[in-house]
């Protein structure tokens, strides 16, 4: 597949994040060098809610209208959210163990990740174990729909399972005002990344049409 | 048989039926189901031993010395219901599937939310009676007396019983129809109960550990806007998983 405008905009953003992280942004006083993981974490994080957000909505939307490219597109954004799920999951842990002194604790943000990581990788398995085009495209709608549902639900019940029976964990750092210069640098990685999500979910798109053996109009 | 199959511009019609009627016609599914159940018994003896099995292989993993009973057997409960649900869940479709028995079912002037509703009330009423043996068990093997808390721990129970029950029977008939049936309804499943077997398993630990009523009630709570959302959006999206 030939390199887009897109993907080649998406990849120069990466590159000049990753160089401003690591050239152009102060190190932070008190977590270090381990602080830079902040500028891939988050926007990461970002871009998984996003991904999945899309995958509910053209979820909804392909039910009702009943277009391919609905679905094409919610299995495309599943796939994307699903990789950067688990950028999140890795770069947490390697961020938590210096600062909070463990890898993994079971607080209701990383416990939720953790879960969508579970339900969208059970969408991925949905869609491989079924056939049929027109209802694979069904039943991962109605999945892509209440696991969107379920997101509330299991943040909710392990934010009071944790509130309720407190552990001792090292505190979470409070989110620091961020310096002018640690904020542009955040906010030119957070572009990058959503950038480079909207190219990847494209050329993933272009392969599920390819796949599907669908004539794209032109332009598209 | 596309002279029996539904249109789908009776759409509003549906949505009109009278509530009576849906209910009706889920009783008369869930009887069916249940009477099938009853003259093969086979499953409610297989998930029942299952649960016991269960039981007694989570006391051999526990050190007594270092946690004590009141402490394990919430968490032994909510996992072993859990997972003998869906035990109970895969035979839900997998009965109409043999020798084609979904369509006759599905072309049967019955709407297919009543479908799903006599579905989910049959599997909801074969976990009860599955509860109904296993909870004094734990209770036996345990050397837990239960009698004092028995009414708020069979309505944690039955909440718990109807939100396992309805996004298992939703997905159980998504996964017959898949290549990797059994393997995939624990994989749709198990996310979808944490948020059931974490409400349900603290606030039967507070019951246990003697606390008042009042401390489970925000579990409570949980539990039953969880029924109420997923009964709702399951019964809408089950049409969805049997168009032909």
């Amino acid at each position: 597949m030939k390199p887009t405008p897109l993907s080649i905009a998406a990849a120069i953003g990466v590159v000049v994040a990753f160089v401003r992280v690591f050239f152009f942004t102060p190190t932070e006083a008190i977590q270090g060098l381990a602080q830079k993981i902040y500028y891939i974490h988050v926007p990461s994080a970002w871009v998984a809610f996003l991904a999945f957000f899309l995958v509910a909505l053209t979820s909804a939307l392909y039910l009702a209208l009943r277009e391919d490219r609905l679905d094409r597109i919610a299995e495309s954004s599943a796939e994307v959210g699903v990789v950067f799920t688990t950028v999140v999951l890795i770069t947490g842990p390697l961020w938590g163990k210096p600062i909070w002194g463990t890898y993994w604790t079971w607080d209701a943000r990383l416990t939720l990740t953790l879960f969508l990581w579970f339900v969208y990788v059970a969408y991925m398995v949905l869609r491989s174990a079924v056939e049929d085009r027109d209802m694979r495209a069904r039943y991962s709608a109605v999945l892509g729909i209440l696991g969107a549902l379920l997101i509330p639900f299991i943040h909710l019940s392990v934010y009071l399972f944790r509130t309720l029976h407190p552990m001792p964990i090292l505190g979470k750092p409070e989110r620091p005002s961020l310096p002018n210069e640690m904020l542009s640098t955040f906010i030119i990685a957070f572009a990058a990344f959503t950038l480079l999500y909207v190219a990847l979910l494209r050329a993933r798109y272009r392969y599920a049409v390819e796949r599907d053996g669908v004539k794209l109009p032109e332009g598209d | 048989m596309p002279s029996l199959r539904r249109s789908s511009t009776c759409g509003i019609a549906r949505w009109c039926r009278p509530v009576g009627s849906l209910f009706r016609d889920a009783l008369l599914i869930a009887r069916k189901d249940l009477m099938i159940e009853f003259r093969t018994r086979s499953a409610f003896l297989a998930v029942l031993v299952f649960a016991l099995l269960g039981i007694v292989i989570f006391y051999f993993a526990w050190d007594v010395t270092a946690v004590s009973a009141a402490d394990l057997a919430p968490g032994v409960l909510w996992v072993i219901f859990a997972f003998s649900g869906l035990l109970g869940l895969n035979r839900s479709f997998a009965v109409e599937k043999e020798e084609g028995a979904i369509d006759g079912l599905l072309a049967s002037p019955v709407s297919r939310e009543a479908i799903f509703l006599g579905k989910a009330l049959a599997n909801l009423l074969f976990v009860l009676a599955v509860q109904v043996i296993a909870i004094p068990a734990v209770s036996f093997f345990y050397g837990l007396p239960l009698a004092g808390v028995a009414a708020p721990l069979a309505a944690i129970a039955v909440l718990a019983a109807i939100g396992l029950v309805v996004v298992g029977t939703l997905f159980s008939s998504m996964a017959a129809n898949t290549r990797l049936s059994e393997l995939l309804l624990p994989i749709l499943s198990l996310p979808f109960f944490v948020p059931i077997v974490i409400p349900a398993a603290q606030a039967t630990a507070k019951l246990l550990s003697g606390r008042p009523v009042g401390d489970a009630l925000p579990w409570l709570r949980l539990l039953l806007a969880f029924d109420l959302l997923f009964v709702v959006a399951c019964t809408l999206a089950y049409p969805f998983t049997i168009e032909e």
